[in-house]
């Protein structure tokens, strides 16, 4: 035991003390937050070129209702332009109007691909074009149907409130669960690669340097292998806990300052167009919304279930990369091929996770978190739209049971492969150590 | 006294028997030469004796009781020849983590290194990365990390390759200062002058059985051929005689080799009867080497993969 925490303390600090630690703890939330923002200010500023539409063969449906949209797109009522000469004329598109098949379609020549939002907007605007028109058919006036139309639009939304057991109603965001639940998954996904990386390139480096063998003249190589599985780990939870401490301090710092001006920037923009200072009031209640939600979202349990399930999932494959460094010499070409059966059935569980995510409770995630190789990542999709805890219960107990059986496994492996040169082992030989007998 | 026993030790592996059933006993305080062509099977038997392989059958006695591992590593300092340090790490550092491997207190490991460090003239590497060493650099601190501890048992694996010569000589003191101290010394290697020079004991392994095993003198008298060296004022001219045979014929100096049942004073005799001045006259053994090859040859370097019964 004193001899796995030397080991464990030498792997913690060495790698600590590494520069490239300190920079990849303080950039990436830095670089995160960075692009979050980034992207949010670019996605709000950036206005895309207004699309030119040139509308021909009118039947005479379309023409009064047919809306244009100042900033997205407009349509012409032109005569004399064809699929032949629109972009001379400068136009983007041309609309034909002509339906002579049976079957509703109508055609949108373009020299450029239409996107599929632009596709999207010029179907609803035909369709809302040819509703209105329908109604002011029926007799019904122009004026009154705007005025229905403006009152009518975003008008309710709805809350989902959650009765639990003891009859408590909670209000839930499954937008925000899902980018919780999704979000930690992914970084469970990512931090098992790293860190698993991290135990192969260290038992590589001790093979390589030859060091192999003077540490097990002192230790046994079991001691050996779960000192560095160990320390590695406790790397990744420091790393970890000091990345949400960072992100925690710079949302709260960058919220306090970008969010008003970007509120401020959106509220300018709509006051162009009527109605402007309600967006801005709506925008603002959205805000306070979203900011209630997320403080009402159970952290204590989100968090500690990630930090158990980052740990859980990144010991029960730590030592099979253990067991890989172990096995193969100089060239890391090798290391591909034996990575390979590891890392499917961990990215196996991300596919799980990110196609089933919207049915948290449905078989495939409930059988995925259960069994070991899935259920650190699938899991965590699973916890924030709240799990019953004889389930949570039996995962983390069949990790847990899963990682002794596996380090047991690729120990063996290890000590056998750490003192072999030359050949790179085959499947059959690693097969055949880890289930020998003693 | 001895401070290991080694009875019947086998270990086989899927394709060979590495060590077939060797028993010999190493005496304390002594400088023991295990020897042995490549693939002899010598570095299994010392990962038996570091404890990094268990036999298959036999038993090894350490210090007078079976020999356990886990506990009795710590007696035990081993370089072997594929030998390595952690590159990136501070020397100091590394030296003490070694020591506290073999469970040594922090504060003795320190106060150890620099009294060998001061030895080796090494005090100004402390904070140097093994990285920034020179290959016979860092086989320096390699010793110094092996003996650090004072293990009762030192095994040297080929210690003096990639030395310069008087690093090889520091090196060569250090070991007779440590057997002086107290500590029995292992050496393994394939380079015989050494052996002659430093060993008091020696075991040959071919083909993972023992095939010599004894002290390097009495080895050599085992081995003797009875051939002479004999030095002569004049050259001697009538050599005729049943006494010995000539081996090689110089113009003051002569080789020769001694019939069954003649003596010495025999040879003697023949030329002061013939009036010619001896200048020297002394026995010729065959150095270890030449013995070496002589028991060796004949087996392929490299060992052929044997069928398992």
């Amino acid at each position: 035991m004193d001899k796995i925490f030397l080991i464990f303390k030498r792997e913690y600090i060495t790698r600590v003390r590494n520069k490239t630690f300190l920079l990849s703890t303080f950039l990436l939330p830095i670089v995160m937050i960075l692009f979050f923002f980034g992207s949010a200010f670019f996605a709000m500023s950036s206005k895309e070129k207004m699309k030119r539409i040139a509308v021909v063969n009118d039947p005479g449906l379309f023409k009064i209702n047919l809306k244009s949209d100042s900033s997205k797109m407009s349509f012409d009522f032109t005569n004399g332009v064809d699929s032949n000469n629109f972009s001379n004329r400068g136009f983007d598109g041309v609309l034909d109007l002509n339906n002579d098949s049976s079957a509703n379609k109508f055609t949108v020549h373009s020299k450029k691909q239409l996107g599929i939002d632009a596709k999207q907007l010029i179907e609803t605007r035909l369709n809302q074009a040819f509703e209105k028109s329908q109604l002011l058919k029926k007799g019904i006036r122009k004026e009154t149907l705007d005025s229905i139309n403006k009152e009518s639009i975003g008008k309710f939304g709805i809350d989902n409130r959650i009765i639990s057991e003891e009859g408590k109603s909670e209000k839930v965001n499954a937008g925000i669960n899902y980018i919780v639940g999704f979000g930690s998954g992914l970084l469970i996904y990512i931090t098992m690669f790293i860190f698993g990386a991290m135990v192969m390139r260290g038992v590589m480096e001790e093979k390589t340097n030859r060091i192999a063998e003077v540490m097990v003249s002192s230790v046994k190589p079991f001691q050996l292998m779960m000192g560095k599985i160990l320390g590695i780990a406790a790397v990744g939870i420091t790393q970890l806990l000091l990345w949400m401490i960072l992100m925690i301090i710079l949302f709260s710092v960058l919220s306090a300052f970008i969010p008003m001006e970007m509120i401020q920037q959106a509220g300018e923009a709509n006051k162009s167009m009527p109605g402007g200072m309600s967006g801005n009031s709506q925008m603002a209640m959205k805000m306070w919304d979203l900011q209630k939600d997320i403080s009402n979202i159970n952290w204590p349990l989100i968090v500690g279930c990630f930090l158990f399930y980052f740990l859980g999932g990144y010991l029960f494959y730590a030592s099979f990369f253990a067991a890989v460094g172990s096995v193969i010499n100089e060239d890391p070409q090798e290391a591909q091929s034996l990575m390979l059966p590891i890392m499917m059935p961990i990215i196996f569980g991300f596919i799980i996770l990110s196609t089933n995510i919207n049915t948290p409770d449905s078989k495939v995630m409930l059988w995925a978190s259960m069994i070991p190789f899935t259920s650190p990542i699938v899991m965590m999709g699973r916890v924030p739209s709240g799990v019953p805890w004889y389930q949570l219960a039996t995962s983390m107990t069949l990790l847990i049971i899963g990682f002794l059986f596996t380090t047991w496994l690729a120990g063996k492996i290890y000590r056998t492969g750490i003192l072999m040169y030359g050949k790179k082992a085959s499947w059959k030989e690693m097969f055949k150590w880890a289930f020998r007998k003693s | 006294m001895n401070i290991l026993e080694l009875h019947n030790l086998k270990k086989y592996f899927a394709t060979q028997k590495a060590v077939d059933d060797i028993s010999f006993n190493i005496g304390k305080e002594s400088i023991f030469g295990l020897l042995g062509p490549n693939g002899a099977g010598k570095t299994t038997l010392l990962r038996m004796i570091t404890g990094i392989f268990y036999p298959d059958s036999g038993e090894i006695i350490f210090n007078g009781k079976k020999y356990d591992p886990i506990n009795d590593v710590a007696y035990i300092g081993y370089m072997p020849e594929e030998r390595g340090l952690y590159k990136k790490m501070k020397i100091g550092e590394q030296a003490v983590y070694l020591a506290q491997l073999k469970g040594m207190k922090k504060a003795d490991a320190v106060q150890n290194i620099k009294e060998w460090f001061e030895k080796f003239e090494m005090q100004s590497w402390w904070n140097k990365k093994v990285e920034d060493l020179s290959k016979g650099m860092s086989q320096k601190l390699q010793f110094v990390t092996t003996v650090l501890h004072e293990p009762k048992l030192i095994i040297l694996d080929e210690p003096f390759s990639g030395l310069d010569p008087v690093n090889a000589n520091l090196i060569k003191d250090e070991i007779f200062n440590l057997a002086k101290k107290g500590s029995t010394i292992i050496f393994s290697t394939h380079r015989m002058e050494q052996v002659e020079e430093i060993c008091d004991h020696i075991v040959l392994v071919n083909k993972g059985k023992k095939i010599l095993d004894g002290t390097v003198s009495e080895i050599k008298n085992r081995f003797k051929e009875n051939i002479y060296r004999l030095g002569a004022t004049t050259a001697p001219e009538n050599l005729m005689t049943y006494i010995f045979e000539v081996i090689k014929h110089q113009p003051q100096e002569l080789l020769i080799k001694l019939q069954h049942d003649s003596s010495t004073n025999d040879v003697l005799k023949h030329f002061i009867h013939q009036d010619i001045a001896i200048r020297s006259f002394n026995e010729v053994l065959p150095s270890l080497n030449e013995i070496f090859i002589k028991l060796v040859e004949g087996t392929p370097e490299a060992r052929q993969f044997q069928e398992l019964n």
